[in-house]
């Protein structure tokens, strides 16, 4: 169990134009992305870029987190902030992108907190230290738990390319 | 137990006889389509062989397609430096499939790997553009992925650790009305589904309204597949996927459709009779804020947009100019359109609608993503309204938070740009 402040709650269908606006899509280094994160949500922008955020800070979401554009800008500028997320549910393409870049995503159905709350995230469930509301943790897809084990699919990949070519 | 069409793309690709909901897979892939995010994929495919003392080796230069759409012509240094070291790239690596900046063969990569025949059925195709799921109108297994992903495809050939998707069928009965089209018909079934109504599912449609769709609508279908939150959409491949691929796509070798087995598993029927859909319009700031048009008509409308890999195509510019052709775009509102393929272009300017349209006030810009996604061109002002036929109307999608994104077909955007107000084409032009 590790204990982590809310910093940013946000509703259900969050797009990545939300959380990495689209004219900022020319940027793509992942030193350079994290400056553009919520680029839109000016207060919570300038926090971050004040980096009065910490690291290991909590957003909370609704449902379908992350819906819209492949686009990993809107992963690696919250993980350059090392962000976690807890929500409702993800869609697709961020939750396979944020597992393939190590950003912390955590699926709590029906989850809630105010800014400010104390979460408590374990394996299994996460507990809103306070509200006392309590929330199962649903787990990523056990097909992609090698990748997250690997340390993302940059050394994962290494690993199946290092691996075919000492079978050679 | 029979299987779906992906899980039959997905037992040939994986080589095996058969594959359940849940296997776990790792499909060889037979294209692996980049835009301008192609950049990005070659700085993580290059850090993918670091301390390794391999080579950065492409697993096959010839299933890969890079094709700029999104910011065409480039609207800044950085965006022109990215592409000009996508090109050295290209071609060190001599990658065919490039299309670049050009009024002949360039075009929005959605549009351009169709029409160049790139696309079989039973392929599987992955591209870094949640929109690939259009590729499953011929018949093929086509989705999403990030950078990183294809960076890791670039080097192995084949995806890794894929979950066979459920399938949800789609049954589409009835014939479409006068002024209602494929676009009505998929915003109707994503308010249906809801924005996470098929998340980690595909949506396989069938019926007699798909039987009688054109390539061209069911593009526009399978493109928003995505917005209901499926990995993708796909129509089984069929005499209409011949035709296409043969008369307008150039491709000489024999198409192999791939169909369900009768007894194929579906998670669930989803059925839509089209007969009495009325044209559908997609409310901010969700692609599930789907309502009927007559309960917003008359609202007044800044800018309307046709275009993008949803509706750019020749049959959404004829719907268009036909509605304008002889008549004004409203001086209280100003209308951009922007072809899908500069093939497109052409075959405008060569059946006249390209004329049509900039008589009656239109901008016909260049073909690409354009006013889509807000980094190009064609942006809001505050508190402005657009009127559009691309695919997403999230808050900034068009590089304005503070403006107003509903979207609709061709037919309701040409009759909307005529009053300057949202508008039913099926009473524009009655008293």
């Amino acid at each position: 169990m590790s204990a982590a402040s809310v910093v940013l709650v946000l509703g259900d269908d969050v797009s990545t134009d939300v959380i990495y606006p689209g004219r900022y899509m020319a940027t793509v280094l992942p030193a350079e992305t994290p400056q553009y994160a919520f680029a839109d949500l000016g207060v919570f922008n300038a926090k971050l870029k004040a980096g009065a955020v910490p690291a290991g800070s909590v957003v909370v979401a609704g449902k379908n987190f992350g819906c819209g554009s492949s686009r990993e800008q809107a992963v690696s500028a919250l993980k350059g902030h090392e962000l976690a997320i807890v929500a409702g549910s993800f869609a697709r393409i961020f939750l396979q992108n944020a597992i393939n870049l190590g950003l912390r995503l955590i699926e709590a159905p029906g989850v809630t907190a105010a800014e400010g709350d104390e979460l408590a995230i374990g394996v299994t469930e996460v507990v809103n230290l306070t509200s006392g509301r309590r929330y199962a943790v649903r787990s990523l897809p056990a097909a992609r738990q090698a990748i997250i084990e690997a340390g993302g699919l940059i050394p994962y990949t290494r690993k199946r390319l290092l691996g075919r070519s000492a079978a050679r | 137990m029979g299987m779906t069409v992906v899980q039959k793309i997905l037992a040939r690709a994986s080589g095996r006889s058969e594959v359940a909901v849940g296997d776990v897979v790792e499909p060889a892939v037979d294209l692996a389509m980049s835009h301008e995010n192609a950049a990005l994929v070659i700085n993580q495919f290059q850090a993918i062989y670091e301390g390794t003392g391999l080579e950065p080796t492409l697993w096959d230069a010839a299933r890969i397609a890079i094709v700029f759409d999104h910011r065409v012509p480039a609207e800044s240094p950085k965006t022109a430096t990215n592409q000009k070291r996508i090109r050295g790239f290209v071609g060190i690596n001599g990658i065919a499939k490039f299309h670049d900046i050009r009024g002949d063969r360039g075009g929005i990569c959605h549009q351009i790997l169709p029409e160049s025949g790139y696309v079989l059925p039973g392929a599987v195709v992955v591209g870094t553009d949640s929109h690939t799921t259009s590729h499953g109108a011929l018949g093929a297994f086509a989705f999403g992925v990030g950078a990183t992903e294809m960076a890791s495809i670039w080097a192995l050939g084949h995806a890794v650790n894929v979950e066979v998707p459920a399938t949800i069928k789609v049954n589409v009965s009835g014939v479409l009305p006068p002024m209602v089209g494929p676009k009505d018909v998929i915003l109707h079934l994503v308010g249906k589904l809801g924005a996470a109504g098929a998340t980690f599912r595909v949506l396989e449609f069938h019926g007699d309204a798909i039987r009688a769709m054109s390539t061209s609508g069911r593009l526009t279908l399978c493109n928003m597949a995505v917005e209901a939150g499926a990995t993708s959409g796909i129509v089984p491949a069929d005499a209409e996927t011949i035709r296409y691929l043969k008369e307008e796509a150039g491709v000489l070798e024999a198409v192999h459709p791939v169909v369900p087995d009768r007894d194929a598993a579906y998670e669930r029927t989803v059925d839509v009779d089209v007969s009495a859909l009325a044209p559908q319009i997609a409310c901010p700031h969700t692609v599930d804020n789907v309502r009927p048009v007559s309960e917003v008509a008359g609202r007044h409308v800044d800018q309307i947009v046709i275009g993008s890999c949803t509706n750019g195509r020749l049959d959404d510019l004829a719907v268009a100019a036909g509605i304008l052709k002889g008549r004004k775009v409203a001086s209280t509102t100003r209308m951009l359109v922007f072809p899908a393929s500069g093939r497109i272009y052409q075959q405008a300017l060569e059946a006249g609608y390209v004329a049509d349209l900039v008589r009656a006030g239109a901008v016909v810009m260049n073909a690409g993503c354009g006013p889509c996604l807000g980094v190009h061109e064609g942006a809001l002002g505050d508190g402005e309204v657009a009127l559009s036929t691309t695919n997403r109307n999230f808050k900034g999608r068009m590089g304005n938070p503070a403006s107003d994104v509903y979207l609709c077909s061709p037919a309701v955007a040409a009759a909307s740009a005529v009053t300057g107000v949202i508008t039913d084409p099926r009473q524009e032009g009655k008293p």
